[in-house]
């Protein structure tokens, strides 16, 4: 009898040990083949490789806006919200219309008026997002908080097909591509390496306002209940926390970003449609997964990385056609081998 | 049509009538060999009987309910049911199911048609094929679905065996993933992206064999012929054998010993781990099953277009899959397949001919096809919110799904008071249908 018992453990034991080093060998294989790729790319011809990066980079940037809204309401109530990647689009529609109709702009192109209704379209779509993303929590979520996991996934499921419906409606199922920019064009070339200006004013929208989420986050009050509700909701009730309410507030803060990625992405790449937001969407939450799902900065570490990684493959990898292959391959093996993500560990808090 | 006839059937009658004295568990399957009945001797004889159905009423057919519409939906009612193997009894959530189809679809358009022209291979095939000498693998169609549910079992096993160890939405992610990457892999598979030709990309694979099967003569009298694009009648015949197959499989199989360790799964892994369901051999006959039934239903599908086509194979399948399931009732078979049927037959005809209807009628101008995403989305949440159990639930599945976690209850955040009357609630629905009717369709 012990001595089956102990077989069995040893067994196990020997399984368990062979299955780390099958994962050892196989992480370590994957980034082997990775940095070879990288090397030969760099090497063959810097010029497209740096494009690409910076390319990618651009992307990174939006998909780190989008993850943080992932991964903020899955810290704090545990649900892959299918619909934020959708309420993403509706927020590209929403700052095309509101740049192209409202403020009337037509000709493409940096002026002070430009500006100005960049920044009142900004301000909208982050509130329009928001409410959106506030009115669905309250909506659907809120009443699925207490039912098995599988229901309050698939009304996220149902929430983002609603959405594409609405985006669909709302502006027919062509890709539009006439809404004009107010970005200014054209780049810094270094080199045949080109940085463009409309790059530069994402990057001087998007640091504030991940620096204000990290403020509000880690330094005010509501943060704080936010980090309380994430570790114990029912801890957090007792402290005298609105937990509903903080909860709201997370919805809106992660609508809010969606919102801004929204009319950046709209402003920078100029084109959308009513299915973008699913893809963009997995590609956003992938990067939350690598970055450790529920944990900020990883969030955007994460978008920053796997935004980098896709540039490298439309340029100078295995093309575009595979791109989303390509970044779901990454999220299947990051799921397997470590949910965890990259700094999933290295901090214990969540939000 | 198919609702009404049901509804005849069901309900016990106070006289000890014909009806009442059949069984409960076959008045399904008698529902839907009558319905199958009618709706054949229906379009034969508007097919082959010249006059004998009012021009009226064939019009008003062919409008609302014609074969080609019936035989889609034969084909999605064998997904959602293979669907329902994986998401009603076994509990894993599978947002990837696209992926059998595809992969069916594919393996019957790899040894069913002229795309490996390099070899000439057949096997009991279409006279067209045999008489005219064609290149490729040619197999029998029959042979072909059972290839078909063969690799779609490999791959089915393949895509489960990563998820084993991950928890419900993580594993949701990653079937996802699959039925993203895999569509992807055909889409991209030809000589320029891949090197070697797969899939012939964008093209598609076309024309895909017809199946040698009684079929009608110009007369109607019963022939072996190849069927050709016209001849919906055989094929539908075929196809409610098929979903029949596929429903007496899950029916069987959810009676046995592996259906009762899926239903343990799906209420408490945990528990059914320590009373000694190996969870992962378990699960993986979860995946390959519902595979299996994936696979026949994208074979069937390509004998009835005739083709494969890339393009077809996007998530929101998946997702419309779901919807019947979710709609019909995770876990009970009839409920899923009835679910699917009226999904699938709104989806193909009641919402574009509903909405020329409408347009027509009031004089408005609404592309209302263009709703679909958004009716599915709904129909998806409002289920989840008020009627998690399906509209003809099975009483295990209900418990189950009125039921909160226990375990999770407290850490969720809901508020604590609302709790007594939802459970008190729980063996009584408020929320059933007129009369209970839900209890009486139980099967």
């Amino acid at each position: 009898m012990t001595q089956s018992t102990a077989t069995i453990t040893t067994r196990a034991q020997s399984l368990a040990q062979f299955r780390n080093i099958v994962q050892w060998v196989a992480g370590i294989a994957i980034l082997a083949v990775t940095a070879f790729w990288l090397i030969s790319a760099l090497v063959d011809n810097p010029v497209r490789f740096f494009n690409s990066a910076i390319a990618g980079l651009q992307n990174g940037t939006l998909y780190a806006l989008i993850a943080l809204g992932y991964t903020l309401v899955y810290g704090i109530i545990e649900l892959i919200n299918f619909a934020h990647g959708d309420l993403f689009m509706l927020g590209t529609l929403f700052a095309g219309l509101m740049i192209t109709s409202v403020f009337g702009v037509v000709v493409s192109g940096a002026n002070v008026f430009g500006w100005v209704a960049f920044f009142i379209a900004l301000v909208g779509c982050m509130a329009f997002c928001a409410s959106i993303n506030v009115t669905i929590e309250f909506l659907a979520y809120r009443r699925l908080r207490r039912a098995p996991r599988l229901a309050p996934l698939i009304t996220a499921v149902g929430m983002s097909f609603i959405l594409q419906g609405i985006g669909l409606v709302w502006n027919g199922s062509t890709q539009k591509s006439d809404w004009s920019s107010v970005l200014p064009a054209g780049a810094f070339n270094f080199g045949g390496v080109k940085i463009e200006y409309m790059w530069l004013v994402i990057i001087a929208v998007t640091a504030p306002l991940l620096l204000l989420m990290s403020w509000i986050v880690t330094k005010t009050k509501t943060g704080k209940a936010m980090r309380a509700t994430a570790q114990d909701q029912d801890a957090a009730r007792l402290m005298g926390i609105n937990v509903n309410r903080i909860i709201s507030f997370t919805f809106a803060l992660g609508g809010a970003l969606a919102g801004a990625a929204g009319l950046m992405y709209q402003q920078t790449i100029g084109t959308t449609r009513y299915d973008l937001g699913f893809q963009l969407g997995l590609v956003a939450f992938t990067s939350a997964v690598l970055g450790g799902i529920g944990n900020l900065t990883g969030a955007v570490l994460g978008g920053l990385l796997i935004g980098l990684i896709q540039g490298l493959n439309d340029g100078v990898g295995l093309g575009q056609q595979w791109s989303q292959s390509f970044v779901f391959t990454i999220l299947i093996l990051l799921m397997v081998f470590k949910p965890t993500g990259l700094l999933g560990h290295a901090s214990g808090e969540k939000v | 049509m198919t609702v009404t006839d049901v509804a005849k059937v069901s309900p016990p009658s106070p006289r000890r009538s014909l009806l009442s004295r059949i069984k409960p568990e076959q008045r399904w399957p008698l529902a839907l060999l009558a319905v199958a009945v009618v709706i054949f001797l229906f379009y034969y004889v508007d097919v082959y009987v010249e006059g004998a159905v009012a021009p009226q009423f064939h019009d008003f057919m062919s409008r609302w309910l014609s074969l080609k519409t019936i035989n889609l939906c034969m084909v999605w009612v064998m997904l959602a049911v293979g669907l329902n193997i994986v998401v009603g009894y076994a509990g894993l959530l599978d947002l990837g199911f696209v992926a059998f189809w595809a992969i069916g679809g594919y393996t019957a358009g790899w040894i069913m048609s002229g795309f490996f022209y390099q070899t000439k291979v057949t096997f009991f095939t279409s006279n067209f094929v045999r008489t005219q000498d064609q290149p490729g693998i040619h197999m029998n169609f029959w042979l072909v679905l059972i290839v078909a549910a063969l690799v779609c079992a490999f791959f089915g096993i393949l895509i489960g065996a990563p998820t084993l160890r991950l928890r419900s939405d993580y594993l949701a992610l990653v079937t996802l993933g699959f039925g993203e990457i895999i569509p992807q892999v055909f889409r991209n598979g030809d000589k320029a992206n891949l090197g070697f030709n797969i899939s012939n990309g964008t093209q598609g694979i076309n024309p895909v064999d017809s199946i040698r099967f009684v079929g009608f003569d110009a007369n109607g009298t019963p022939t072996i012929k190849d069927l050709g694009p016209f001849d919906d009648l055989p094929r539908f015949g075929i196809f409610v054998f098929l979903a029949a197959v596929v429903i007496f499989i899950s029916l069987r199989l959810r009676e046995g010993k592996l259906g009762r360790a899926w239903l343990a799964i799906r209420e408490d892994e945990l528990a059914a781990s320590a009373m000694g369901v190996p969870l992962m051999r378990t699960k993986l006959a979860a995946y390959g099953m519902g595979a299996v039934a994936g696979g026949i239903g994208g074979a069937a599908f390509a004998t009835h277009i005739a083709a494969v086509l890339p393009d077809r194979f996007k998530f929101d399948i998946s997702i419309t899959l779901l919807a019947m399931v979710v709609l019909g009732g995770m876990g009970n078979v009839w409920g899923v397949a009835l679910g699917a049927f009226v999904l699938s037959w709104f989806n193909d005809t009641g919402l574009p001919r509903g909405g020329d209807q409408f347009n027509s009628t009031f004089g408005t101008n609404i592309n209302f096809p263009a709703y679909g995403f958004f009716i599915f989305g709904s129909v998806l949440v409002l289920m989840m919110l008020f009627r998690r159990e399906g509209f003809l639930p099975e009483a295990r599945t209900r418990l189950v799904l009125r039921e909160p976690e226990r375990t999770e209850a407290e850490s969720l955040g809901a508020e604590l008071e609302e709790q007594a009357p939802e459970l008190e609630a729980l063996p009584g629905d408020e929320l059933a249908g007129p009369g209970g009717s839900a209890e009486v369709h139980r099967s």
